[in-house]
């Protein structure tokens, strides 16, 4: 008798729901002892769908064909010194933020996702954080694979794993998953599966990655791509989360949207990275921040938030102030790098006029009248001789780690100050976002690990600049100006090699 | 709000990362110069109680010192706010006797000084 | 306003006969080309037919070969062994 095919269903069902059991010999409170001090209430796990409907095996099947095709683009790329082929040296500075600040954080999600799959007793959603736990591990992997090509050539990757831990801007990632990760499993799904992967995850790695295609990045598209195909199916698990939560009992809303506004407003701080690397680091540009936040925030986010509104759910706090500032915060966090690159891990450097041009039609109201007279300034000093640095430590928020770079929302001629006071002690903020944030929390955050502060307290090496960098493990070469750096040099060296080679 | 958590002396475990006395005697000190918006943000210094007011433009120069604009400041004309007040700073004095705590924030304006160009750069 | 169900697919060979597939049976499409990468937008709600996948193809295929060019999408999503749907209707 032929076995008749199971359908798409019958088998998530039964590979799923089929597999779990109730305890009976230990207490199931006491096997999943951390699905209930949040606050919510779930009254039946069996309501969890997975829309894909992926089981374990699909999911081996479909991974391994990945990493197949994957690591033939990268060996491909190896072999015929794609790194030569690239746009210009300055687009390694990209790879190098993003090896030393993203992939670590994919293990954190890895890490992460183990520990909330552990921990929720719903078999469905333990299923996918299984999944999801695997894939961020995989894209740790892919993407050291991957970036370890160009560590043969270019300075600042080399020691990526303890420059994450130690190096001040680079708490800005580690502090924002440190946090998530000593949150509760709920929380957890919503700051990683919702705020980050559903809502701000296309901003990362969409333009990111159609930036790597377009500067002759072969490898690090295939990486990226390779890893957004997994993204899809985690967006899917954060909006499953939302909606599940928000069906099972009308008191977890209220838990919701405070979880929502604290990982909404952290995660944009956090993707300011991006807005720098998009705006000023890619030679040749895809489209600019404000664009992609148009598409992939206003637009895209709009109609989700819409869509949540029959469970009750708002917008999240501060969604307006965010999608102002879009016109300002690359200008400010590639200024920032400019003027302390040379205690940073990467190059910085002067846009040329044609990217100046391009910036003033991309922003056509605040570039022109904020932002290039900055770059004016510092032209004239790099003619001068005397090319500008920040020679002093500075201001952190205590939230988001960031330097008190931005601005007011109504004024961009004025910092934003925002302060608290907690057990007799002052502490500051860079917007009204990452305040509400600590008055939440204060218990969580007076043990924040900031890298300013722990500099002062003698914890980074030694007294001097040069201590703290020896102990962030920077190389001589690694950070400063790229004009004039070793991989300036190095790709002049290819580019001369080329042209002479072509000529004879 | 409390923080919710899983024990009951989460406290324990969580101890200040950012108290007055981890710091050796000195106080962290912030430091913002108003509308030169090219700096990145406000200096951070770590000074003992007993330094005098008058020694903070020496601080202040070692990173607001390349801008064109710096040695075109009249000290004597400077307004100054400390944590958000208005102070009106003896020179002789020092921070400490003039309420400057771990983490103040000292901010001053330079009247007619409105950055390169006149544009808060 | 309508709410926009949205796909985007590698730019490339393996993905060519979903995006066909989804242009032909979703009339309102709208593409948006970028380095590597294509975004189809449609209004409310964005199909893909295996039987269409199917006939551009000339061969069979699974609707979870999605997985194998996906990179991104917005709306509700629901699959079947014949279909899968992105929605923004209840």
């Amino acid at each position: 008798m032929a076995v008749k095919k199971m359908g798409l269903k019958q088998k998530y069902a039964h590979l799923t729901r089929g597999l779990d059991w109730e305890t009976t010999y230990e207490k199931m409170d006491d096997v999943f002892p951390y699905d209930k001090f949040e606050g919510i209430k779930i009254t039946d796990w069996s309501k969890w769908e997975d829309p894909f409907r992926l089981t374990m095996d699909s999911y081996w099947k479909f991974q391994a064909e990945k990493e197949r095709k994957l690591y033939a683009v990268i060996d491909a790329f190896a072999q015929n010194n794609g790194q030569t082929n690239i746009s210009d040296a300055r687009y390694v500075n990209v790879l190098k933020l993003f090896l030393t600040g993203i992939s670590p954080e994919e293990y954190q999600a890895h890490r992460g996702f183990a520990f909330t799959g552990r921990h929720l007793r719903g078999v469905g959603p333990r299923v996918a954080c299984q999944q999801q736990s695997l894939d961020e591990l995989r894209h740790f992997q892919t993407q050291c694979h991957t970036i370890s090509h160009f560590n043969k050539f270019f300075n600042g990757l080399s020691e990526f794993r303890t420059m994450h831990d130690r190096v001040f801007y680079l708490s800005v990632p580690k502090s924002f998953f440190d946090d998530a990760r000593t949150s509760g499993p709920f929380e957890f799904m919503v700051a990683i599966g919702f705020a980050f992967e559903y809502v701000l995850t296309n901003l990362l790695f969409v333009p990111f990655m159609s930036g790597a295609a377009y500067n002759g990045d072969m490898s690090t598209v295939t990486f990226g791509f390779s890893a957004q195909s997994d993204e899809s199916r985690h967006m899917t698990l954060g909006i499953e989360v939302i909606k599940f939560l928000l069906e099972q009992h009308p008191d977890n809303l209220p838990i919701v949207q405070e979880w929502v506004d604290k990982w909404f407003w952290r995660g944009f701080r956090l993707l300011g990275l991006v807005s720098m690397m998009m705006d000023y680091m890619l030679p040749k540009k895809v489209m600019s921040w404000k664009e992609a936040w148009e598409i992939y925030f206003v637009e895209a986010g709009g109609t989700l938030f819409k869509d949540l509104e029959r469970y009750g759910l708002k917008m999240p706090k501060y969604h307006e102030q965010a999608t102002e500032a879009c016109e300002h915060i690359s200008h400010q966090l590639w200024g920032l790098l400019y003027q302390l690159s040379h205690v940073a891990g990467l190059h910085a450097w002067m846009p040329s006029d044609e990217d100046m041009d391009w910036l003033s039609e991309k922003y056509p109201n605040t570039f022109d009248k904020y932002y290039r007279p900055r770059f004016e300034l510092w032209k004239q000093q790099e003619a001068e001789g005397k090319r500008f640095y920040f020679n002093g430590l500075l201001q952190l928020c205590h939230t988001c780690q960031l330097p008190m770079t931005f601005t007011e929302p109504d004024d961009p001629t004025t910092t934003c100050f925002r302060e608290s006071e907690y057990e007799g002690q002052h502490f500051h903020f860079c917007s009204d976002g990452c305040k509400d944030i600590f008055d939440r929390e204060p218990e969580k955050y007076i043990s924040s690990w900031l890298p300013i502060q722990q500099i002062f307290q003698g914890n980074c090496g030694g007294p001097t600049v040069p201590d703290v960098l020896k102990w962030y493990m920077f190389g001589p070469n690694d950070g400063a100006e790229y004009v004039g750096s070793e991989d300036h040099k190095l790709w002049e060296s290819w580019k001369n090699t080329t042209t002479k080679e072509a000529a004879e | 709000m409390p923080v919710k958590a899983i024990v009951e002396n989460y406290k324990d475990f969580n101890p200040h990362r950012d108290l007055p006395e981890q710091y050796h005697g000195n106080l962290m000190v912030y430091l913002y110069w108003n509308k030169h918006m090219s700096f990145v943000a406000a200096m951070a210094a770590p000074l003992p109680p007993p330094t005098p007011f008058g020694a903070l433009p020496e601080v202040a120069k070692s990173v607001y010192g390349t801008h064109p604009d710096f040695e075109k400041i009249d000290w004597s004309k400077v307004e100054w706010t400390l944590d958000g007040k208005p102070i009106t700073p003896d020179f002789a004095k020092t921070i400490g006797e003039q309420g400057v705590r771990h983490k103040s924030l000292i901010r001053f304006t330079t009247p007619g000084l409105n950055g390169f160009d006149g544009k808060y750069v | 306003m309508a709410q926009i169900a949205s796909i985007t697919l590698y730019q490339n060979d393996e993905a060519r006969p979903v995006m066909e597939a989804i242009l032909q049976d979703n009339p309102t499409a709208r593409v948006l080309n970028m380095p590597g990468a294509v975004k189809i937008d449609v209004d409310d709600e964005l199909v893909i037919n295996r039987a269409t996948v199917e006939e551009k193809l000339g061969s069979e295929w699974d609707c979870q070969q999605i997985h194998m060019v996906l990179i991104s999408m917005a709306g509700n999503l629901d699959e079947d062994d014949d279909r899968i749907t992105l929605s923004w209707k209840h």
